[in-house]
């Protein structure tokens, strides 16, 4: 490998490391079911600095810290709510991706039953007018 | 000089516009013909001049004119030609321009492609889309000109997004507004429709192949945009639900309910009110796509544009063409007589079921995509709303769809009978189920129930797309020959069901049978991960045009024979500093390999993520397919005119004499 082009590449890349970039230190569990509780929540939390990405997707800083901070929940085998309440209180609802069901997204949360309810009654009156009538 | 020709051909395009609106709808009204003869004319002159405007920006892109503040904003000296020339849609005004020359490429094909139909119509027509063009020429020309200077001229340009340098931003959004658009041809039709004074369903026929090819388009944009998600944002992901990718979702659901609608409209003259509002809502769900991705109220990998003024803007265009619709729906739509009668159990219930369907489910993806900013707005916090949430509310939804697919396709127009209908059912889903579950238990070893779910939703709708086909030949004596008078529309039909069961088969198995790993590696590690070796034999630098990358090169094998070898490169794009992951990807019919190197851990190791997604490709199969579908409906020869007609007649006996 070419080492003066590392001596330079290393430098750059650390010095992105501070600022859009960390470390990105692959994680290891003692067990597939504390694995895969942790998979599964990096795709629930938002990361609060990018757009529009989970934690699973984003390479800023504080979504590596985030991550850093559930894998260490996540092995002193916290639960699920355990983890998310404490996110939640640091960071409020916006950090989850699935938001919990409370007075503002009762809407939310029931909107889309209640319009299958609606649209599928004003079908059946639809149909029956159309059968009704002859 | 040249840009101010641009600037000033788009203000010629604009007046055209204005004529092309105002003289062939009045005409039409009070029926003076030289009024409407003047809507062809004057539709090709604006199409003129959109081009020269277009091709004036795409020259200053070529010959790097920074002077210009988008191309200052959005190129670079050491840009490749082929990014200069898509950058001219890599950003808001361009992207504008980009939809007023998609609008005038469908408005110039109306005019060559309505020699049948009658003069004062396609005069509407052609005025419809003359008013919509004149909206966004103004919104470009008041708010977002893409040939404004700036002083004092940059030495060289800020770069173009390196997300975008690639060869799917080439080619997603020209195929994607195809079919955005497309949906104005759509709703011209509609409107043109409604102010008929005698509406009848002949209207349904014409605007058939055009919404049906608005439909591919759109269809194939969508799969495009997800595949090119999928390997350029180097988290094998296909579609995120967001906000953006949303705002194309939502036209497609309710266009693919419009496609559904338009033939029982056009075969069997019922469902007309319902015709013309999807179809006025279809190209609402464009404009509201717009709005949402050009207004920046959302913030997402694709917005752009975060200046209030242009929000504001394509609100009100989006009032004015919503709503006087609206208006114009409201006030004719309860003279239109109800057509043909149905019994409950018929083709027509499950029609207009799944119609119903397609309406909430898109309702449900737009709650879910504005729920936020109205909350927000309110003062009633801050939410995210994202993949878990649509995935857990959309699948409900659908369900009962795809049941209905099913018996739709295999129930009677008009009425059938509930006790044959059982008979026939009876080893259909026997079998349904029976292969289903054993195909699940023998294969996969976890997340059985959603699997099994998933498999037995596609067998559903393949085997009772199969057994509608093999009810229609059944009574048939010569089988080759009644498959040869089977007109082409129910093949494609056929064809598009079965690639939306494909599609489901992808999704479903992709979204619960993918799994990765991320490990450190050094040169000569060799990882063992889901049955395969992954050794990475080299870490090379390589130097690109606008990029300093570093690319690891992996050799996978299977029981020590080399399978395929992965390159896998990190970017940094050297104008912007914007560090970019390319994936290196191993396709294949039943399961992709796909890696994507991560950062240096130190001097010599790197991080790297290994995923195995099985059946991933069927998910753009899937829609490719339902796109030939909707090609093989187009290609019907119901659509062909009386004129050509005629000149076919005439060809064939020629041949046989």
């Amino acid at each position: 490998m070419n080492k003066r082009f590392m001596s330079i590449l290393i430098p750059i890349l650390f010095f992105y490391a501070q600022n859009c970039f960390t470390n990105d230190e692959p994680v290891k569990f003692k067990n597939i079911l504390q694995e895969e509780q942790y998979y599964n929540l990096l795709e629930e939390v938002r990361c609060l600095v990018c757009q529009n990405q989970s934690l699973a997707d984003s390479n800023a800083p504080l979504a590596q810290d985030l991550r850093n901070e559930i894998y260490e929940m996540v092995n002193s085998k916290k639960n699920n709510n355990e983890i998310l309440d404490f996110l939640v209180k640091r960071y409020g609802d916006f950090v989850l991706y699935r938001p919990p069901l409370k007075k503002n997204t009762w809407l939310l949360w029931f909107g889309p039953f209640l319009i299958l309810i609606i649209a599928i009654s004003i079908g059946i009156i639809v149909i029956k007018k159309q059968i009704g009538d002859k | 000089m040249i840009p101010e020709l641009g600037h000033f051909t788009l203000i010629l395009a604009l007046a055209m516009a204005f004529i092309q609106s105002s003289f062939p709808l009045v005409g039409a009204t009070i029926a003076n013909q030289t009024f409407m003869a003047l809507a062809r004319p004057v539709a090709r002159l604006q199409f003129f001049f959109v081009v020269i405007s277009f091709f004036i920006l795409v020259y200053s892109f070529l010959i790097n004119d920074f002077s210009i503040s988008y191309i200052a904003n959005n190129s670079n000296t050491l840009l490749p030609w082929y990014y200069r020339f898509s950058a001219v849609w890599g950003a808001h005004e361009g992207s504008l321009l980009l939809w007023v020359l998609i609008l005038n490429i469908w408005t110039i094909a109306v005019t060559y492609f309505s020699r049948g139909l009658p003069e004062y119509f396609v005069a509407r027509v052609i005025g419809v889309m003359g008013l919509i063009s004149a909206g966004f020429l103004l919104f470009m020309l008041f708010t977002s000109n893409p040939f404004e200077r700036i002083f004092p001229i940059p030495l060289d340009g800020a770069d173009l997004n390196p997300l975008l340098q690639d060869i799917g931003l080439i080619i997603h959004p020209p195929i994607l507004y195809m079919g955005y658009v497309g949906f104005s041809v759509a709703f011209s039709f509609a409107i043109a429709a409604l102010l008929d004074s005698n509406l009848d369903t002949t209207w349904a026929r014409w605007s058939r192949p055009w919404t049906l090819l608005a439909w591919i388009f759109l269809t194939l944009g969508i799969a495009l945009g997800s595949w090119w998600a999928y390997y350029e944002l180097g988290w094998g992901g296909w579609w995120f639900w967001d906000p953006v990718e949303n705002a194309s979702f939502m036209p497609w659901l309710i266009g693919t309910a419009l496609i559904h609608s338009l033939a029982a409209t056009d075969k069997r003259g019922i469902f007309k009110n319902w015709t013309l509002l999807l179809s006025i809502c279809a190209f609402a769900l464009s404009l509201l796509g717009t709005f949402l991705v050009r207004s920046g109220v959302i913030t997402s990998v694709h917005a752009f544009a975060t200046d209030p003024t242009r929000g504001i803007f394509i609100l009100l265009l989006l009032g004015v063409f919503v709503g006087g619709s609206l208006v114009l729906y409201a006030f004719r739509a309860p003279t239109i007589k109800a057509g043909g009668k149905f019994k409950l159990l018929s083709r027509e219930t499950f029609l207009l079921l799944n119609s119903i369907l397609f309406l909430v489910a898109m309702l449900t993806v737009l709650l879910g995509t504005i729920y936020p900013l109205i909350i927000e707005a309110l003062n009633l916090g801050k939410i995210s709303v994202g993949a878990p949430y649509f995935n857990a509310v959309f699948v409900p939804i659908m369900s009962p769809l795809v049941v209905f697919l099913g018996l739709g396709v295999i129930t009677k127009w008009k009425q059938d009978n509930l006790f044959q209908l059982l008979i026939k059912l009876r080893y259909l889903l026997i079998s349904t189920l029976f292969i289903g579950i054993t195909i699940v238990l023998v294969f996969f070893e976890n997340h059985q129930l959603k699997t099994s779910m998933g498999i037995i939703a596609a067998l559903w709708i393949s085997l009772t797309t199969f057994y509608s086909f093999y009810l229609r030949l059944q009574n048939k004596k010569n089988k080759l020959a009644a498959m040869l008078i089977i007109p082409r529309s129910y093949y494609g039909m056929l064809l598009a069901h079965l690639g939306f069961s494909v599609c489901i088969v992808g999704i479903t198995i992709t979204s619960n049978h993918s799994v990765d790993i991320h490990e450190r590696m050094k040169i000569g590690d060799t990882i063992e991960f889901s049955n395969y070796q992954f050794n990475l034999r080299d870490l090379k630098e390589i130097s690109g045009p606008n990029y300093k990358a570093t690319e690891a090169i992996v050799d996978v094998k299977k029981n020590e024979t080399l399978i395929t070898t992965l390159r896998s490169q990190k970017r940094i794009y050297t104008v912007r500093d914007m560090p970019m992951t390319e994936a290196g990807i191993d396709a294949g019919f039943t399961r992709d390999i796909y890696m994507s190197l991560g950062e240096p851990l130190d001097t010599e190791s790197w991080s790297v993520r290994l995923y195995h997604k099985p059946f991933v490709r069927w998910i753009w199969l899937g829609s490719i397919l339902m796109a030939i579908g909707g090609l093989l409906a187009i290609l019907d020869k119901r659509y062909r005119t009386a004129k050509q007609r005629k000149k076919s007649i005439i060809v064939n006996n020629e041949v046989v004499s």
